[in-house]
């Protein structure tokens, strides 16, 4: 009787009551020797540079769950608006849920303005949300975009700090990122030379870091047109496995080719042989 | 441990309400089971109050006394009884929150949840009869 009549909050949104029991338990198991599961990083290579009609974002697609590869071809660059996208690298749910959030509400404040919606805008809302949950939603963004002010690049952090910059990096391989980015980058840039820039430094980023791998996304944005390039470079192709149902392919085959050992000499010598006997036996098949 | 304000029980004179919300316990009441517990349970009243703050330092005095009384009709009037889950539309459109969502519109969703109060109780309970 006394939970019904309580007066029951009127609003929906994050549940505090099995905090108190998680934290018991995790005490608890810790005790005995395993461990409480743990969410699903996107230990990443995120990054983003201006060109001079755009931006180019890049991505690699590995996620991980702790040591262990969870995902090898998953897609770190969302979708925000027509002319906005969101790298996101951190907790692959917090990262999904609050791009989605923020894609929803600025479909509804372009839908409201009539018209298409900036970049700056996009950030304003992410770091809004991100510092009212004082850095517990684990996303660390690279938002990228062309709007009528001309192309911007921004990257905010998990605790709600954001920078605009020509050119950032974010996610457990953004240092090697980004000495490429500061060896290489110069202001505008053709869309060729920042493509191969961008795809540099996530391979540095694949390459050198236990956390990214696999293949490189990549997203152009210009003024009119957005080019999402999936996989741009697949970097890390996994080997062919050859099965005895593809022995006749030359790969798998044990058999050596024709001529591989040089022949010397060759004689042939027919050998007449006359028949002396024939006779039938039939089989019984029955 | 230092005791957080705001986080005393809601009852009449402070006191925890044993029939309508259950046992206590000291640690319960001390201390939120989250840093975010309470900043997210007054959330939207801080937000409330911010607002009206700038309202009053922009245009004067009369502008949030106005929006108010505004707020008091659409929450006290135009809300069904308390058991019954009522759309907020009122509400939202004055506070301009009918073209945003957020984790309360996704989450916890209070149309979903499985229990429901016993309408009796709950109508006496906000009446003050009981």
């Amino acid at each position: 009787m006394a939970t019904l009549t309580a007066v029951r909050p009127a609003f929906g949104g994050f549940s505090f009551d099995n905090c108190k029991r998680n934290a018991v338990l995790e005490i608890e198991a810790s005790k005995v020797g395993c461990s409480v599961p743990s969410a699903r990083k996107t230990g990443t290579t995120i990054c983003g540079v201006v060109f001079k009609d755009g931006v180019v974002l890049g991505a690699d697609t590995r996620a991980t769950e702790g040591m262990i590869v969870a995902d090898k071809n998953c897609s770190k660059i969302h979708y925000i608006s027509p002319n906005i996208y969101c790298c996101g690298a951190g907790t692959a749910a917090d990262t999904e849920m609050t791009t989605q959030l923020i894609s929803s509400n600025l479909e509804l404040h372009s839908l409201s303005t009539g018209r298409l919606p900036r970049v700056a805008t996009a950030n304003r809302m992410l770091k809004q949300m991100l510092f009212r949950y004082q850095g517990y939603i684990g996303a660390a963004l690279v938002l990228g975009g062309v709007d009528c002010n001309g192309p911007h690049l921004y990257s905010i952090y998990p605790h709600g700090s954001t920078d605009k910059l020509p050119y950032v990096t974010m996610g457990s391989g953004s240092l090697a990122a980004m000495a490429v980015f500061e060896d290489r980058y110069k202001p505008d840039m053709e869309e060729d030379a920042a493509k191969q820039l961008v795809r540099d430094a996530i391979a540095a980023g694949i390459f050198n870091d236990l956390g990214s791998g696999s293949n490189i996304d990549l997203c152009v944005i210009t003024k009119n047109k957005v080019n999402y390039i999936r996989p741009h470079d697949e970097a890390n192709k996994k080997g062919v496995r050859v099965t005895e149902l593809e022995a006749l392919q030359l790969t798998g085959d044990y058999k050596y080719k024709q001529g591989t050992t040089g022949v010397l000499t060759k004689a042939v010598t027919p050998i007449d042989l006359e028949l002396l006997e024939e006779s039938v036996q039939t089989m019984d098949t029955s | 441990i230092v005791p957080v304000a705001g986080f005393s029980p809601q009852g009449a004179y402070g006191v925890q309400d044993s029939l309508r919300s259950g046992f206590t316990s000291v640690k319960n009441e001390l201390l939120p089971s989250h840093p975010l517990e309470l900043s997210e349970k007054n959330f939207q009243l801080n937000q409330d109050k911010m607002n009206f703050s700038t309202l009053r330092n922009i245009q004067g005095l009369h502008a949030p006394l106005k929006l108010q009384m505004e707020y008091r009709a659409a929450r006290q009037v135009i809300q069904r009884l308390p058991f019954l889950q009522s759309s907020n539309l009122a509400l939202d459109t004055l506070r301009n929150s009918d073209e945003s969502i957020g984790f309360e519109d996704v989450l916890n969703d209070p149309a979903h949840s499985e229990v429901m109060g016993e309408p009796h109780m709950m109508v006496e309970y906000k009446l003050g009869l009981l």
